[in-house]
């Protein structure tokens, strides 16, 4: 085979500081699948099970997309509940398509993470020392850290910004800058340096502006295209959103917070429910006793999980007096009938205010 | 000894996997059970009611039974249980039944919680639940080892059952389905009764040999890390060469079912059929497709 090209698939933003550390580590090129349309999902479909989960269809959709375009090496995160075994389907849905590839499954060889994406690695690049794999590793951390703490500030404000667009364009320019990074000062000179510069955009931002909580499944809530941009709707509503779902939560944060989760919702779980089902639950309690004014519940069709955290967190909104709205996004989900939903979730939100006066 | 109690147990989900041992377990302690009828319309009809539209089938059907034992029963028996060896799962619906069916129904709820990856095994949950009922630590785990020994004996006797039945000169077809799926009365048994109607020995793939090989199941996927679907595929591997074909039997929307057995029809070159049963399917198209699937099974044998 001539020279590697590495490819995975899409997840938002993160797309930056993955390439970066692949880079780092292996010297081959890294092509990324082209932008998500809704060519990708239609493609992903086609060759998936019926009923498998949302994100398999993209995901696999991605694969296609990228292999068309030249890529000869994928490499995929695998994880949790389904994720796990996305892997060994795909490998075999694509080989039977005819294409040629390796496929590496980050987290497959070993239990443990870490050790796992060494060794996976050290398949691409012999080379490989294990000083520099873990210091470009704890680089990309750090880089994920410091996007989902900015991707935060973002998400409250985006909705109120003077001049529409500035915040995307700031960030375009922080991930560029990002994946030039040379070290850890650089590093966190260019999250200080950004992180100014996002505070001094213009906002006019109300003081009781409304405020929207966003639970659910992880690639759904981090993946803006499965949502069909959910938050940025809700954005061009003046509404504040948070979703506490991300990277750093996923890979770092979990573990910790798991006891801390439980005795918030003791009332309604004993047990976590797999996957982030019972942490959805404990986030949505933590946003109502914030005080926002309702929970939007997002998930893929056919994820079982979430649908297991539904009941708890009707039950949890009902005792609460907060509304809560479940979204499924489905292959054949229309785009408007979502907008109409979240509007009428809006003007309900509104008109609760406008009774509580 | 504390006062006579009765606990429910819901004929459905993990019933079907543990029968034995729970009721010889409570039998060995000296407690009443009561066990819900076979699933009937009603029932599904009471599940469907009280869970998220969304839900799969057998859940549905699960929480039925218990909508049915709730006024009937002191204590109902739902199990957690997240893994049962080191490294492997089950379907995430089985660690969250017990939140779910608390925030369900206003009931007290028996529960013993597995979670192997935890170091939690089956026989300390088993004495933990002994306890949760007033006996002792030895009472309880003599309890557990008489259960465990009934429950092998009756794994045998079922498994030396169906090796008679592959003996025999019939049309043979493997059922590949999850054991609470196969068991149900209007779900499993809506395509095993047609079957026998047609004259065709079912295999199940759920009947497994207490002492076989547990490996099998890496000749078609490796990184396979559902029990239950593992379970499955070790007898696909061992009876795929006696039998015919072999249909593979879900409830909508099955999650580790969805890539399983596409992985499966990936893999084994053999005639089969998937279906799909959900809360509205038809008996007469159901019974369409299996009378076709029969009949080429048959053509292929005349011709051999």
């Amino acid at each position: 085979m001539n020279d590697k090209v590495i490819s995975f698939p899409i997840l938002a933003d993160y797309n930056t500081p993955i390439k970066f550390m692949i880079e780092k580590m292996t010297n081959y090129e890294v092509r990324l699948s082209p932008k998500m349309t809704k060519n990708t999902l239609e493609i992903g479909s086609k060759y998936s099970p019926d009923y498998a989960c949302l994100p398999f269809k993209y995901t696999l959709g991605n694969y296609i997309e990228t292999l068309e375009n030249g890529a000869n090496v994928i490499m995929q995160a695998g994880g949790g509940c389904r994720f796990g075994y996305y892997f060994e389907l795909q490998k075999q849905i694509l080989s039977d398509l005819g294409y040629n590839f390796e496929f590496y499954s980050l987290t497959e060889s070993d239990v443990n993470g870490i050790s796992s994406i060494y060794k996976t690695l050290k398949n691409l690049n012999p080379n490989i020392k294990r000083v520099r794999y873990l210091y470009y590793l704890l680089l990309t951390f750090l880089m994920i850290y410091y996007m989902d703490k900015l991707d935060m500030y973002i998400r409250k404000n985006v909705g109120f910004e003077i001049n529409k667009g500035s915040f995307d364009r700031v960030k375009k320019s922080m991930l560029t800058k990002f994946s030039k990074t040379r070290g850890f000062l650089d590093l966190i000179k260019t999250y200080y340096y950004y992180r100014k510069k996002f505070k001094n955009i213009a906002l006019d931002k109300p003081k009781n502006c409304l405020k929207v909580g966003i639970v659910g499944e992880l690639y759904t809530s981090m993946e803006p295209h499965s949502s069909y941009f959910i938050e940025r709707e809700l954005a061009n509503m003046n509404v504040e959103v948070t979703r506490y779902t991300n990277v750093t939560f996923l890979l770092i944060t979990k573990r910790f917070k798991e006891k801390y989760y439980l005795r918030k919702i003791k009332k309604y779980c004993k047990f976590t429910m797999g996957a982030d089902a019972m942490d959805n639950v404990a986030r949505a309690k933590i946003l109502i006793k914030k005080g926002y004014d309702g929970i939007i519940h997002i998930k893929p069709f056919g994820c079982v999980p979430e649908i297991g955290a539904m009941k708890v967190l009707e039950n949890l909104c009902d005792d609460e007096k907060i509304p809560i709205m479940f979204l499924t996004f489905d292959t054949n989900t229309s785009e408007l009938g979502i907008k109409t939903r979240l509007e009428a979730f809006h003007d309900m939100l509104l008109m609760r205010r406008g009774n509580e006066k | 000894m504390n006062n006579k109690i009765t606990i429910g147990i819901p004929r459905a989900l993990l019933y079907y996997k543990y029968n034995v041992l729970w009721q010889s377990f409570f039998k060995e302690l000296g407690i009443d059970t009561l066990i819900s009828p076979e699933t009937n319309y009603e029932i599904l009809e009471n599940g469907k009611k009280n869970t998220m539209s969304e839900a799969c089938l057998s859940m549905k059907i699960y929480v039925g039974h218990v909508d049915y034992l709730k006024d009937k029963v002191d204590y109902i028996l739902v199990p957690r249980i997240v893994s049962l060896e080191k490294g492997m799962k089950l379907c995430t619906n089985f660690s969250a039944l017990y939140d779910i069916l608390n925030n369900t129904f206003d009931i007290n709820i028996l529960n013993y919680n597995i979670d192997v990856d935890k170091g939690i095994t089956e026989e300390l949950a088993f004495i933990k639940m002994g306890q949760e009922l007033g006996f002792g630590k030895i009472l309880s785990l003599n309890a557990y080892k008489a259960a465990k020994k009934e429950e092998y004996k009756q794994n045998k006797i079922n498994y030396l059952l169906q090796e008679k039945r592959l003996n025999r000169n019939k049309t043979k077809v493997l059922l590949v389905c999850h054991t609470y799926n196969s068991n149900d009365n209007l779900v499993g048994k809506l395509v095993t009764d047609n079957l026998k109607e047609f004259g065709v020995d079912v295999i199940y793939a759920d009947i497994i040999n207490p002492d076989g090989d547990r490996l099998l199941y890496k000749n078609i996927s490796k990184a396979l890390y559902w029990t239950y679907n593992q379970e499955l595929l070790n007898s696909i591997e061992e009876y795929k060469d006696k039998v015919d074909g072999i249909i593979f039997l879900s409830t909508f929307p099955c999650g580790p079912d969805s890539l399983v057995n596409e992985m499966c029809s990936h893999k084994i070159d053999k005639k089969m059929i998937t279906i799909l049963i959900d809360e509205l399917s038809t008996i007469e198209g159901l019974q369409t497709r299996l009378e076709s699937f029969i009949d080429i099974l048959r053509k292929d044998r005349f011709y051999e």
